[in-house]
């Protein structure tokens, strides 16, 4: 199992590969569909973003309500090709690791690889597990799109899976194909 | 003639949110267990295993098991000789959802208007309600919260009658894979053949909802019920799609009559967390 922390280095993502599990731990920020918008929005304004994207790590995830005795609600991943069209630009800024589930289109892969980022798994569904990793929690932006705000996380040990690595391996063909060979030799 | 208070019907809509919410049905808990032995890639095993450690945790705190705790699907079968009294069934349905996704700290999910004003509502409400009215006095509530990383991907086609069963297969395999990953695999899926082209997707959501691995009663339809689900646990997609055997968990067809010109196909996809719970009042 690989230890990872934030911010990410280039070096400690060079080494990764699709398929690796990873426990990330250190600062990360929540957007989804309608944060990515207004943070698109902001640079389209020449406004700086409410968070610092250097070398930053997003999470695509809308989290239930925290109850009073808990600090985070359950935080399993959306589906992150809803935010392919917002991605390379952000990639461009900076952006080093995007969590999330699901397919992505060629221009993300080819952004992903053309500034040595990483797009990480976790469970979709896994939710209640998830949010065990969470630290702590506050939002930093956009109260107002309640779910959707951008909150800012400290995780430790978020287990995830590499899914897009700097060379451009994706583990949704490598890992399909791994399983069908072996069931046929 | 049976009298049914709305106060009892807003009540029980309230608990029924937040335990679909946190409590995985124990058929589907049951056959993600089971799935991990059968399993044989490590990374899809290790992947199920942490499903399964997550509905241990979801029940044990009551914490939702995924943080989409959707949009509400609320099924009622009224016996034609139920009076409800104490105010109007609808409002009640809708006050129960407002109470349950409250009280339980569940996310709302729900948008006032799907183009021009997406606001949340700030409530989950209105809830989807499909009424079936039958004889005596039965009442039920079923509850079926559904998420819409697998609902987005579901699909309806108007297939030609000369398509066949080949037709349906190839429709059914297009569907699984194009959604994959999206999905959150290990995937349930409910199939409906005939009817019309909103009659179809009525029969895939009902399919949605019966005991897992239950059998249609035609044996025809059983069969093809597992023939399908062999052909997506063969195209290796796997749990969250990482690669692997277990890419559903079941299969399930329902079938209605249809018109001389038609064969319609839909195909409903729900995530593992097939969150659904009936009450009889």
């Amino acid at each position: 199992m690989i230890h990872l922390s934030t911010p990410l280095k280039k070096d400690a993502l060079i080494n990764l590969k699709a398929g690796d599990e990873v426990f990330l731990s250190g600062t990360i920020y929540t957007a989804r569909d309608a944060a990515h918008k207004k943070l698109i929005q902001l640079l389209d304004d020449e406004t700086p973003l409410p968070f610092g994207i250097e070398d930053g790590v997003i999470f695509y995830v809308g989290p239930t309500p925290n109850k009073p005795d808990e600090i985070f609600g359950s935080s399993g991943p959306t589906t992150s090709m809803r935010m392919d069209v917002y991605t390379p630009r952000l990639l461009q800024l900076g952006l080093k690791g995007m969590i999330g589930k699901g397919y992505r289109n060629d221009e993300v892969k080819k952004s992903i690889v053309s500034n040595k980022a990483i797009y990480f798994g976790a469970i979709g569904g896994a939710g209640a597990v998830i949010s065990s990793c969470v630290i702590q929690s506050e939002v930093i932006a956009f109260e107002e799109l309640g779910p959707e705000a951008i909150r800012k996380l400290e995780v430790k040990n978020m287990p995830l899976v590499v899914l897009l690595d700097t060379y451009g391996n994706d583990q949704y063909e490598l890992g399909q194909h791994e399983y069908l060979n072996s069931k046929n030799t | 003639m049976k009298k049914l208070s709305c106060h009892v019907i807003r009540e029980e809509i309230k608990k029924m949110c937040i335990e679909a919410a946190c409590i995985l049905p124990n058929d589907v808990e049951i056959k993600l267990k089971n799935s991990i032995e059968e399993e044989p890639y490590e990374l899809a095993k290790k992947t199920l295993s942490v499903l399964v450690e997550n509905s241990d945790i979801a029940k044990k705190l009551s914490k939702p098991i995924c943080q989409d705790t959707g949009m509400a699907f609320v099924y009622i079968t009224i016996g034609q000789d139920v009076q409800i009294v104490d105010g109007i069934l609808e409002e009640a349905i809708q006050s129960g959802v407002r109470d349950g996704y409250e009280i339980g700290y569940l996310r709302k999910s729900v948008v006032s208007d799907p183009l021009f004003d997406r606001h949340n509502t700030g409530d989950n409400t209105p809830a989807i309600i499909t009424y079936n009215i039958v004889e005596g006095d039965l009442f039920s509530i079923t509850f079926a919260p559904k998420g819409f990383g697998s609902e987005n991907m579901s699909m309806i086609k108007m297939l030609k009658p000369s398509d066949g069963v080949e037709g349906v297969k190839q429709f059914v395999k297009e569907v699984v894979v194009s959604a994959g990953a999206n999905a959150c695999p290990p995937m349930i899926v409910g199939v409906g053949i005939g009817g019309s082209f909103d009659k179809v997707t009525n029969l895939a959501k009902k399919a949605l909802l019966r005991e897992i691995g239950s059998k249609h009663v035609d044996q025809r339809y059983a069969d093809l019920e597992s023939e399908l689900l062999d052909i997506i646990n063969d195209t290796g997609i796997g749990p969250a799609g990482y690669g692997g055997k277990t890419t559903a968990l079941a299969l399930h067809i329902e079938t209605f009559a249809t018109h001389i010109a038609g064969l319609p196909v839909a195909v409903s996809i729900c995530c593992h967390a097939s969150r659904h719970k009936e009450v009889f009042l």
